[in-house]
């Protein structure tokens, strides 16, 4: 079994650290420290811990301010409070001025699980990625946040950086650096490329092993620099493909999926194949539910058997009946 | 400069700006005036030529639509060439509709979305409390401003972090774009909320330099509270026709409003 951790685990590690680092950062939180993970650096720093209150719109325009001061500013709540109700103060504080905010926004998508849908955002990529000059990254794993924090620090303006709930499988190691637009060919493969961002490499690498069974062999790219989005990662899954599907904990519209067609329909011929088609997996145009994540994750179709399954349905539906037996 | 002559080449260039750009927001740019002038010309430790000091005191305009007051001051300050305010609203110009702090120096915080401009200026102030820093961060909102429940989030946060080293403005004209606070929506009584969220609270004649002075030097002499001004004023103060007409919010005057506009604030 592959090392387990949480993104929110790995960002209020890594914040401790990097607060040693940098005597000028501060973090800002909203009445949810022990969730977010910002408790460590409230601990170790506490006379650059602001707890806000439960007062998202303040805290983005406070910290706002505070980033005028010369100030590396993380704050942080879940995604639902901070993309969606802070909205505004994100874009008119921090965005247009272009403030050196960090929003580090945690329990984004459905595997928030229990809580349900008033705390499962599932629209905060889309509204981070509308917004001009705005940095959008969706780790995967522990160490691609890491990645994701040591570079924001040193990036100069707004960084919006997505974190789930979940403990999930540890797949890089601390080489991983962060670049705006980078990805990973994760496996190899043809004919089929599955795109994913957010925490779905194990889901991804089961989706593989059923499809190895029908002698269908699927490349697999994670995607972490959400905005800017790396063509060449586009480039990339549809050498050799007919069909890309994407992957996320997000709604596909507006989300990873959008971006990933916006991308591809702006290639040119000579760059991609204009055949390929693109399935896009996501929640949904609807609202999560409360539910243990693992079964929301399933109801929403995005468990590796329901990946499969669409795949199979889209490109290979004589093979249906035998996948059911296949995945029994 | 005279405070009072400062106060009076901000309001010809304020009606200047309007006039030209034929856009903007009279009404509440001349009704802090007053507050503006004293503030620039005698209060605050700032000049163009250290614009980016770090212990420079902080200005916030909550209100960012009363912009071309702003403007006007730092015009007067010499932070903006006064030939560059034939340029406010202009699309080959950097002075926007609301503050841009990318395009102005001199400008602490892009402001316009009613409620953000008071929070940042608490982030500036707790950074100076945090950090033992000797500035002080002034802010400017309107009346019908606090309506926003942001703005009450922010005096919660001021309240809440002791920050004296901020002085927090309310413009209050009684006026909002549909009409009077009390009637659109009634953000009064101002002294007791102000006071129950941990402010010092002063109620002054706006428009009153040595009122304006002595609340701010108040302010500056009390320790462990935030202070909250309550200057009392008039919108469209100055121009006979403006004064108190709500339509002057947003509106900018022809050429014979200007004329007369100007006569009377010579």
């Amino acid at each position: 079994m592959a090392e387990m951790k949480s993104l929110r685990d790995a960002y209020g590690e890594t914040l401790v650290e990097l607060g040693e680092k940098y005597p000028n950062l501060y973090v800002l939180d909203a009445d949810l420290s022990k969730s977010t993970k910002t408790e460590g650096f409230a601990k170790r720093f506490p006379e650059r811990f602001v707890n806000c209150g439960i007062a998202e719109g303040n805290m983005m325009s406070v910290a706002s301010g505070m980033a005028t001061c010369g100030k590396i500013v993380f704050a942080s709540t879940f995604a639902m409070f901070a993309a969606g109700r802070a909205y505004e103060q994100i874009r008119n504080s921090i965005a247009y001025p272009h403030t050196n905010v960090k929003i580090v926004a945690t329990h984004a998508g459905l595997t928030v699980g229990e809580d349900g849908a008033t705390h499962q955002c599932l629209e905060d990529l889309a509204l981070m990625r509308a917004i001009p000059g705005m940095v959008v990254i969706s780790p995967s794993d522990a160490y691609q946040m890491k990645a994701a924090l040591r570079f924001a620090c040193e990036y100069q303006g707004p960084v919006y950086i997505r974190a789930g709930r979940l403990d999930v499988p540890v797949v890089y190691d601390d080489s991983f650096t962060f670049e705006p637009g980078c990805y990973r060919k994760v496996a190899d493969g043809e004919g089929i490329s599955l795109m994913y961002t957010g925490s779905f490499y194990d889901t991804a690498m089961k989706v593989r092993e059923t499809l190895s069974h029908f002698n269908i062999n699927i490349k697999i790219i994670d995607v972490p620099s959400i905005k800017p989005f790396p063509e060449e990662a586009v480039i990339e899954a549809s050498e050799d493909a007919q069909l890309i599907v994407t992957l996320e904990d997000h709604n596909e519209l507006g989300g990873f999926g959008s971006a990933v067609c916006e991308c591809l329909t702006s290639l040119g011929s000579d760059k991609v194949s204009k055949h390929i088609k693109v399935l896009r997996i996501g929640s949904g145009d609807r609202f999560g539910k409360s539910g243990k994540a693992a079964d929301v994750l399933q109801r929403y179709g995005l468990d590796a058997k329901s990946v499969a399954k669409a795949i199979i349905r889209d490109k290979y539906p004589e093979f249906l009946d035998v996948l059911e037996d296949e995945i029994q | 400069m005279d405070t009072q002559v400062f106060a009076k080449k901000m309001r010809r260039y304020i009606l200047d700006e309007i006039y030209t750009a034929q856009s903007g927001h009279p009404g509440g740019s001349l009704s802090i005036v007053d507050l503006l002038s004293v503030l620039y010309n005698e209060e605050m430790n700032v000049s163009a030529d250290r614009a980016d000091d770090e212990n420079r005191d902080r200005f916030v305009l909550s209100k960012g639509h009363a912009c071309p007051a702003l403007y006007a001051a730092l015009a007067l300050k010499g932070y903006i060439p006064v030939e560059d305010l034939k340029k406010f609203r202009n699309i080959d110009g950097y002075l926007e509709g609301h503050p841009d702090m990318k395009k102005i120096k001199g400008v602490d915080m892009s402001s316009g979305s009613l409620g953000q401009g008071i929070s940042a200026a608490c982030g500036m102030a707790l950074i100076g409390k945090r950090e033992n820093r000797p500035y002080r961060v002034y802010t400017i909102l309107g009346d019908g401003e606090t309506e926003e429940g942001q703005v009450w989030e922010a005096l919660m946060f001021a309240g809440h972090y002791k920050l004296d080293n901020l002085c927090v403005i309310i413009d209050h004209n009684n006026l909002q774009i549909d009409g009077k606070i009390q009637d659109v929506m009634n953000p009064e009584p101002f002294h007791e909320k102000l006071q129950a969220f941990g402010f010092n609270v002063i109620k002054i004649d706006g428009e009153n330099p040595d009122r304006i002075r002595g609340a701010f030097k108040f302010a500056r002499e009390h320790y462990g509270r935030p202070t909250a001004i309550i200057a009392d004023t008039e919108k469209g103060h100055g121009v006979s026709f403006m004064a108190g007409d709500p339509a002057w919010h947003g509106k900018a005057p022809n050429k014979e409003q200007y004329k007369q506009a100007i006569k009377e604030v010579e």
